[in-house]
Formats: C-alpha cells, structure tokens, sequence
C-alpha cells in the first residue's frame, strides 16, 4: 500500500527516480567541468565573469535537483521505472522519421520528401484506409504549398532540383 | 484620441487584415483540437513570421494565443476534454451542461464569457497604458534584473509540490542559454569544441523541440480516442442574453484575469481559480459549481480569456515575458530590433495601442465567427491523435529547419523533443525551462549593467521600485517557504493518522519479541551479523 507520502506526490511515481538521478549526474559532471569550459578574467567584477551565471545555474541544478532527488519517496529503481524508461526509448523510432525527413528535404526536395514522407508514416501509425492516406498526401502539399510558396519560408531547392530544365528547374527550387 | 488614430493608421493595411483573419481563424481551430494548443501552433509558425512586418507578425501569434481559449472550450463542454490546458476549469459546469442536454446553452455562454473577458481586458489596457507609460521609465537595469528574478520565482513556486524540480529545471533553461561565445570578453563557455555550440542554443530550436516535436511524440505514442458528440440545434446568441444576468461574476472574474495576467509567472490558473472561488463563494447557489453552473462557466471562460492582452503588459512595457508564449513572442522583437520595454513605451505608444486594437477586432471577428460556424467547427475534434502526430512532425521541420537550414538544430530540436516527451510523462513542467532561458539572458545584461554602477551590493536597491521589487521577492519567498512548512506539518499529522501499528512501548517491544521469534527475523539478524563480521574483521 501507497504511504502518505507516495500518496502526496505530484505526478506519477514511474521513472521519476531515474529522470532525478539523470539530472543530478548530469549536473555534477557539468560541474565538475566548469573550470575547464569556462574561463575566469583577471581584474573584472565578480558579477561580469565569464564564469558567473554558469556557476550559478549549475549551482542551482545541483542544489535543487539534489533536493528533489531526497525528497523523493523512493529510493529504488522498480520494474515500473525500467519499463518507463523502455518507453521513453520508443520515441527514439519518430525522432529517426524525423531526422530522416530532415535529411532527405536538401538532397530530394521538400515537396517530394513530404509527399512521401506523410502517407508513409500514417501508414506505419496504423492508418490503411485510402482516404487517410490521401488526406495525408493533401496535407503535404498543402503544407507546402503555404510555407514555402506563400510564407516563402527560407527552404533551400533540392539537389535533385539541379537536374530539371530551366524555367522548372527556377520554379521548383523557388516554390516547391 | 490622436494616439487610436495613429494606431488605427498602423492597422489600415490589407497584411493586417489578413493576419487578423488567418490568426483569429486558425486559433479558433488549434484551440479546439485536443493536442495541439497555442503553444505548439506559435513555435511553428515563428520562424515564418520572422519575414514579416513586426505588427503583422505579432498579430497573427496574439490572434492564435487570444482565440485559441474560444475553441479550446469546444472540445471542454462536448466532450470533456479540454481543447487547450487553460479550458480544464470549462469542463467542471460545461460538460455537465452537456450531459443533461444542454450544449448550445453552454457554448454560447462559454462564447460570450469569453468574448466579454478579452474586450474588457483590452478596453483596461488601452486605458491603463498611459499610466504604464509614466511607470516604465522607471524600471532602469536593476528594477528589470529584480522583476526578472521575481518573475523567475514566481514560476517556480507556482508549482505546487514540483517547487524544487520546476527550479531546477529553470536553473538548466539559465544554464543553455549561458552556452556559446559570451558576448563581453569572448571567452567560450560550455562549447566543447563544437563550432554549432559556438553560437549558442538557439530559442526556437528548444521551444519546438519541447512543445511541438514532444507533442508530435506524445500524440504518435499514444491510441486514438473514439469521440462521441453532443447535436447542436438552434441559434447560440442565448449566451449573451444570459451573461448580461451575471454582470458581477464576468466584472469580477475579468478583473481577476487583467490582474493574474499582468503579474509575471502567474497567468491564466492562478486567475481562474480565483475568480472560480469567488463566484462559488459569493453564489446564491454554491451546490450546483461542479454540476452545470452557468456561473461557473462564466468565472472560469471570463478569467482565461481576459489574460492574454494583460500578459502583453510585461512584455511590452518591460521586455519581461511572463509565460511560455509570450517569451516566443519576444523573439519576433529582437529579430526585428524592436526592443520591447520602457523605451517602447516611449517612443511607439501608437504601435502598443495598435496590438490592443488588433486584439479588440480579433474579439469580435472570433465571436462572429464562432456563433455561425460553430456546427461545421466541432468536426476538427475527430481529428485522430495519431495522425495529428503525424502532422505536428512534419511540421515542426518547417519550424526548425527554416530558421538556419541546419541539420544540427535539427538534431537538437528532436532531443528537447525527448525531453520534452519524458517531462510531459513525468507530469514535470516544460516552461521553467523556457523562460530560464529568456529571463536568464535579460538577468544576466541587466546585473552586469546594473552592478557596475553601485559601489555595494546593496546600493542595488536603493532605488523606490527596486527595493519594492525586492520586498516582492522575499514576501513571495517567505510566503513559499510557510506553506511548504504547512504542507509538511499535515503531512505529518496524516501519516501519523494512518499508522496502523501502535507506537507505545509496550507494543514495541512486543512487536520485536515477534521479529526475534519468526524465521525472517532469524535471517535478517544472521545477514547483519556476518556483515558486522566483516566490517570488525577489517580493523
């Protein structure tokens, strides 16, 4: 049974200990490198040093987080934390679709990339009706149509652009 | 009156107009789709309103953040689920109202609180701003560096039992944004030898990754929900026949709301739930807030929607954003080198008033707008979660990747993405972070500034509105520091309320007479032995 104190807490109990740890240790060793990642002047203020608001943030991250992390009610990683933390990874999946649009947006061009890029990840979220996979496809264009020709939205062309004819090759690498 | 016309003189262009539209349209429908929100909506749209006028730009984000509230109450009153965070209070009366068969009741009354709370606020504003502009010039380096601090803290104590999280969180939003080349001696700071870190963390970069590429996550990770919705019938003008009985509730409320929203930190919770206990308190039917009460509905719509022109205050008058939103907002004025604080004030009083004004017009175009299309509107609500993770992906690129066509702010965006996505899983707050950055760099300018012309440290607030300020910020500490100290003393109270063994002596000893007899007592006094064992044998 939950204790008073478990019951208090705001917000789920799940991965709260690990995410604590994290911010502890990463703030430490920020610390720890603040003598070689930032420098101190000679006959300036201590309020206009380089190393001031550093020293203060971190300072504040340690002091705080350190607190929090004893405050905490737990002090041992359950199966539930693992398992969140399982979870966390799995979004690691969405931020390589992500990257991988970015990647392919200057060497293929933003409409294509996006065209495909849509329907493509609506199909791997579960979606296989025809008219879901069209309405992606229309958002796409859409999308691109008001960013890039309408907002002219700082989009570099494609390299792929290159290889079109002229007048194309200038309307595809201003508008699409 | 010289000054409204030269502002109404600033708005009389067609970009105007269309900015007016598209943002008091498009806020309408973001607000009402679960799962998106102004905020997602406005770090997307940033970078693309970078390559517009300031007033143009400003106006299309003022008109998503103002009408987004109008639409969030939608999917709070049909469906229970709010459309943006700040509706939450809606649902308490409005879903109730729907329940028992009256969703058209609800919404026009839900509408037209609305609409009441940001006229009021503006009309406030636009009659207040000249005082403002007599106080500004007050606030010299040191008074901004205080307001900063308190605005600062006041956010971090805000959330109630995440104080000291939510403070280290705005401790890590400083500590981004001291990396890269600093800009007095031009000494590197946590760079680590990477040329991208060289010119800092960028604003946007953090801000899409932590509300709109973590949502995109949120909502890709997530099932689609089945939405059943309530038929409306009839007109929706009801609402403001039925506000006009309430004139004390919505005046009170609206008040609370230009009050919340003008103090940094603070915003639209803190007014809501004032305003909603006022008008509990004051009801000649308290019994019924909870179960459909219009005056409920009408504190809590009044309150959120009188907060966003006062949230301008601030920033406008002292280059201090008290929120998430508008911190996204200032960074539409540096890129234009409009700064915004006294000198604003000053200088370009008519282009204040004209976003006043702007925001006025967005009022009454949204409540047009929404009293005749609600029917078609309340179709977006079945918009399924996954998809419109889908959809927030793709275009946060647009968000991220225009603003430096950098693959690297990319990267960095998709990983305050993951951050993001485990704080929201976390129920841990993202602002902190956000406005850590903003107030942390104007903290920074202002103490430097400030400092060098004081020969003590407390020389620094020896000026009326600075040592004000500083009383502010340790009235606001003590009362943090007595109502964590309360908080623990009925913590206490209750855990020992719900100890079910007996702390006398007698049952002590006999509850150790047990422990020494039962086998797991024998084990446990074995490994503590051998362990003791060990730690003499050392010696």
């Amino acid at each position: 049974m939950p204790s008073e104190r478990e019951r208090r807490f705001a917000g789920p109990r799940r991965g709260q200990l690990i995410f604590a740890l994290i911010m502890v240790g990463l703030a430490l060793l920020l610390l720890a490198l603040i003598g070689e990642q930032t420098a101190w002047v000679q006959k300036t203020k201590l309020f206009a040093q380089p190393r001031f608001w550093p020293a203060v943030a971190i300072g504040g991250m340690v002091l705080l987080g350190g607190l929090h992390l004893y405050k905490l009610p737990w002090r041992r990683i359950s199966r539930n934390d693992l398992r969140e933390v399982k979870r966390w990874g799995q979004v690691l999946e969405f931020a390589g679709w992500f990257m991988g649009y970015v990647l392919l947006v200057p060497l293929i061009g933003y409409l294509p990339v996006t065209l495909v890029f849509m329907p493509l990840l609506s199909w791997r979220m579960g979606y296989r009706r025809p008219f879901m996979l069209w309405t992606s496809a229309a958002f796409a264009v859409a999308v691109v149509l008001l960013f890039k020709a309408f907002l002219s939205v700082k989009i570099p062309g494609a390299l792929l652009y290159e290889y079109l004819p002229g007048p194309l090759r200038t309307f595809f690498i201003l508008y699409l | 009156m010289d000054l409204i016309l030269s502002a109404i003189d600033i708005l009389m262009r067609w970009d105007v107009a269309l900015a007016l539209l598209a943002g008091s349209v498009g806020g309408v429908l973001i607000g009402a789709i679960p799962g998106v929100g102004p905020a997602v909506a406005i770090a997307i749209l940033l970078p693309a309103t970078f390559s517009m006028d300031p007033i143009v730009g400003l106006t299309v984000l003022l008109g998503i953040y103002g009408s987004s509230m109008y639409g969030g109450a939608i999917p709070a009153i049909l469906i229970n689920t709010p459309g943006t965070a700040v509706n939450a209070l809606t649902t308490y009366d409005g879903y109730p109202m729907t329940a028992r068969g009256e969703p058209r009741r609800a919404l026009s009354l839900a509408y037209s609180a609305s609409f009441f709370g940001g006229i009021f606020s503006v009309i406030c504003l636009i009659l207040f701003a000249p005082v403002l502009a007599k106080i500004a010039p007050m606030f010299g380096s040191r008074e901004i560096f205080m307001a900063a601090l308190l605005g600062l803290i006041l956010v971090v104590v805000a959330h109630r039992g995440q104080a000291l999280i939510a403070g280290a969180l705005a401790c890590f939003g400083i500590f981004l944004q001291t990396i890269g080349l600093e800009p007095v001696k031009y000494t590197q700071r946590y760079t680590f030898g990477q040329d991208f870190l060289g010119g800092g963390i960028n604003l946007i970069v953090v801000v899409l990754g932590l509300f709109a590429i973590s949502q995109a996550f949120v909502l890709l990770t997530d099932e689609d929900e089945k939405v059943r919705m309530a038929r409306l019938r009839g007109g929706m003008f009801q609402g403001l026949r039925e506000l006009a009985h309430h004139p004390r509730v919505a005046g009170v409320s609206a008040a609370f709301g230009v009050l919340m929203g003008m103090i940094p930190g603070v915003g639209e919770f803190t007014a809501q739930f004032m305003s909603y206990t006022y008008a509990q308190k004051t009801s000649k039917r308290p019994e019924d807030f909870g179960h459909g009460s219009s005056e409920g509905l009408i504190a809590a719509e009044t309150a959120n929607n009188a907060v966003p022109a006062a949230a301008m205050v601030p920033l406008l008058a002292l280059g201090i954003p008290g929120e998430a939103l508008t911190a996204m907002m200032l960074s539409v004025f540096y890129v234009h080198n409009v700064v915004p604080g006294p000198g604003l004030f000053q200088n370009d009083m008519d282009f204040v008033v004209a976003l006043y004004l702007a925001l006025l017009v967005l009022n009454v175009l949204v409540l047009l707008f929404l009293l005749f299309a609600t029917r078609s509107l309340i179709q977006v609500v079945r918009i399924p979660n996954r998809f419109l993770g889908v959809c927030i992906l793709t275009l946060s690129f647009v968000g991220v990747y225009s603003l430096r066509n950098s693959a690297t702010d990319c990267l960095m965006a998709a990983g305050f993405g993951i951050l993001g996505f485990i704080l929201k899983r976390l129920s841990l707050p993202s602002v902190p972070i956000i406005l850590g950055m903003v107030l942390g760099g104007i903290m920074e300018v202002k103490l430097r500034a400030g400092m060098a012309r004081v020969k003590e440290p407390l020389d620094f607030i020896d000026r009326p509105v600075a040592f004000i300020l500083f009383l502010l910020i340790i009235i606001v500490l003590a009362v943090h520091i007595l109502r964590v100290l309360k908080d623990r003393k009925e913590l206490k109270e209750a855990e020992w309320q719900t100890k079910t063994s007996s702390t006398s002596f007698g049952s002590l000893m006999l509850r150790r007479r047990n422990s020494f007899l039962k086998d797991h007592g024998r084990k446990v006094r074995a490994r503590h032995s051998k362990l003791l064992r060990r730690l003499t044998d050392l010696f």
